[in-house]
């Protein structure tokens, strides 16, 4: 980051408060060339290297559209079976060759760390897209300027987190990331899907106050952000269990009503957000997505400038 | 120097003696010390009484002085051990193991889908996030890995 000057962003551990804000106020720049308002070429010449071993809508459309906004190109491959993996090429030396044709590097890999192992194997930046259940840093940052855009702030904010906190990747490092700016949490999830320790552990050591409940209409009144992910049903061996669960946490319009807050989801989205609420002022999980971009642009402009001047 | 009946197994003239490890435990580190080896003798006394611990295990080797940064990575399983030198069946430097703030190599992480459990050419990297009871945490995945976790790896039987 221009701040700390670092190569790559694997991990929002890595990044501190400064370095979140800094993001957040370029993205907030690259909003007008993102909406097609003002032209760019400020990465003119340049190349992103995309490798998706997993497959990927938004955050693959994402990363494109914001390397073109800025005037570069993309070169890669959108999933490991047209990539030389299936000739038993690894991923050390896949990399290592991209990034001698490539300004920066971005990775999907359904392998925890892949991307931490890339970022130390190349010399160009290198961005996570997705390491398995691991680490999404990018749909983070686009979280949390989702709040600072639509609700003002990243301070002094109540966010509920809902639905499968075990499993999915995103609420792991939102949370981390909302706690480092002293945000107030509430966890609502299934017995199963809890919250996993050693977030918990993280989170006790920066200090902020969470609780966790099974019920979500206990946290309405205090919340400003209601973030929903997706209850795989996979996670249930029993049928009738997920369906129970699936009901009780079902948002509509009949829940919201009364409410002073927004619904964010990191998509895509099954049957967890009730199709009246998408034109309302509660449904912001589009918007959510269109701000993938100028913060992605902004991750880019920062990382591919930094490289130059090392 | 001890009385010969005081002493639950033989002096050593030159080595290291080990001593305070956590009773049970002396098979675990031998093997994270990768011992015996083809150039030392190696003793072990398990489970004898001590005034300090209740019970601890003593390891003793023969002709080999180790240094204290090749055995402070036996702290992650015994972490009360003490670092005997001994020249001419005299101790001439004592010190206690620290655990080092990285754990590389040592470790596999018991994460299953951590890139460092697949054939790519990649070294583990555990950070110490915790010493008492030890935590550690992946340089790759990010994971934690508990005192479970870890003694479960070093397990012998």
């Amino acid at each position: 980051m221009v701040v700390n000057h670092q190569k790559d962003i694997i991990s929002i551990k890595d990044l501190s408060k400064k370095d979140i804000d800094y993001i957040l106020k370029v993205a907030e720049k690259m909003e007008p060339i993102a909406r097609s308002k003002k032209r760019s070429t400020v990465l003119g010449g340049k190349m992103l290297g995309m490798l998706f071993y997993e497959p990927s809508t938004r955050t693959r459309i994402s990363f494109e559209t914001a390397m073109k906004r800025l005037g570069g190109s993309t070169i890669g491959f959108l999933e490991a079976g047209v990539s030389s993996a299936t000739k038993g090429e690894n991923l050390h030396d896949t990399a290592k060759i991209i990034s001698e044709y490539a300004d920066a590097i971005v990775i999907r890999h359904n392998m925890e760390g892949a991307a931490r192992y890339v970022a130390d194997s190349v010399d160009v930046p290198v961005i996570n897209a997705g390491d398995g259940a691991g680490q999404h840093p990018t749909q983070t940052l686009l979280d949390l300027y989702t709040m600072k855009r639509i609700v003002g702030k990243t301070k002094d904010l109540h966010v509920s987190l809902v639905g499968d906190l075990k499993y999915g990747r995103t609420v792991h490092s939102l949370a981390y990331a909302l706690a480092m700016f002293g945000v107030d949490m509430s966890f609502i999830s299934p017995r199963e899907l809890r919250m996993p320790k050693d977030v918990l552990h993280d989170l006790s050591k920066l200090g902020v106050s969470v609780e966790e409940t099974e019920n979500i209409n206990s946290v309405l009144d205090k919340s400003d952000v209601l973030y929903v992910t997706r209850i795989q049903k996979e996670r249930f061996p029993d049928p009738e269990e997920y369906s129970k669960i699936k009901d009780a946490y079902m948002i509509d319009l009949k829940l919201l009503k009364g409410t002073d807050l927004i619904v964010m989801h990191p998509l895509p989205r099954v049957n967890e957000i009730a199709y009246e609420v998408d034109n309302t002022p509660y449904g912001r999980y589009f918007e959510q997505a269109f701000y993938g971009v100028p913060v992605r642009m902004a991750i880019l402009d920062l990382l591919i400038k930094n490289s130059e001047e090392i | 120097m001890k009385t010969p009946k005081e002493l639950k197994v033989k002096p050593i003239r030159n080595g290291t003696v080990i001593d305070h490890i956590t009773a049970n435990k002396a098979l675990n580190v031998i093997k994270i010390l990768e011992l015996p080896s083809e150039k030392s003798a190696v003793t072990i006394a398990m489970n004898v009484h001590s005034s300090k611990m209740g019970s601890k295990d003593i390891v003793k080797i023969e002709g080999r002085e180790l240094k204290s940064g090749e055995v402070d990575k036996i702290a992650l399983i015994a972490p009360n051990a003490t670092i005997n030198i001994v020249r001419e069946y005299e101790i001439v430097d004592k010190s206690e193991v620290h655990l080092p703030d990285e754990i590389k190599n040592i470790l596999e992480c018991p994460n299953p889908n951590c890139i460092t459990n697949t054939d790519e050419p990649v070294e583990t990297r555990f950070s110490v996030i915790e010493k008492e009871p030890v935590i550690l945490r992946c340089y790759h995945c990010e994971r934690i890995m508990t005192k479970e976790d870890i003694e479960a790896q070093f397990k012998l039987f």
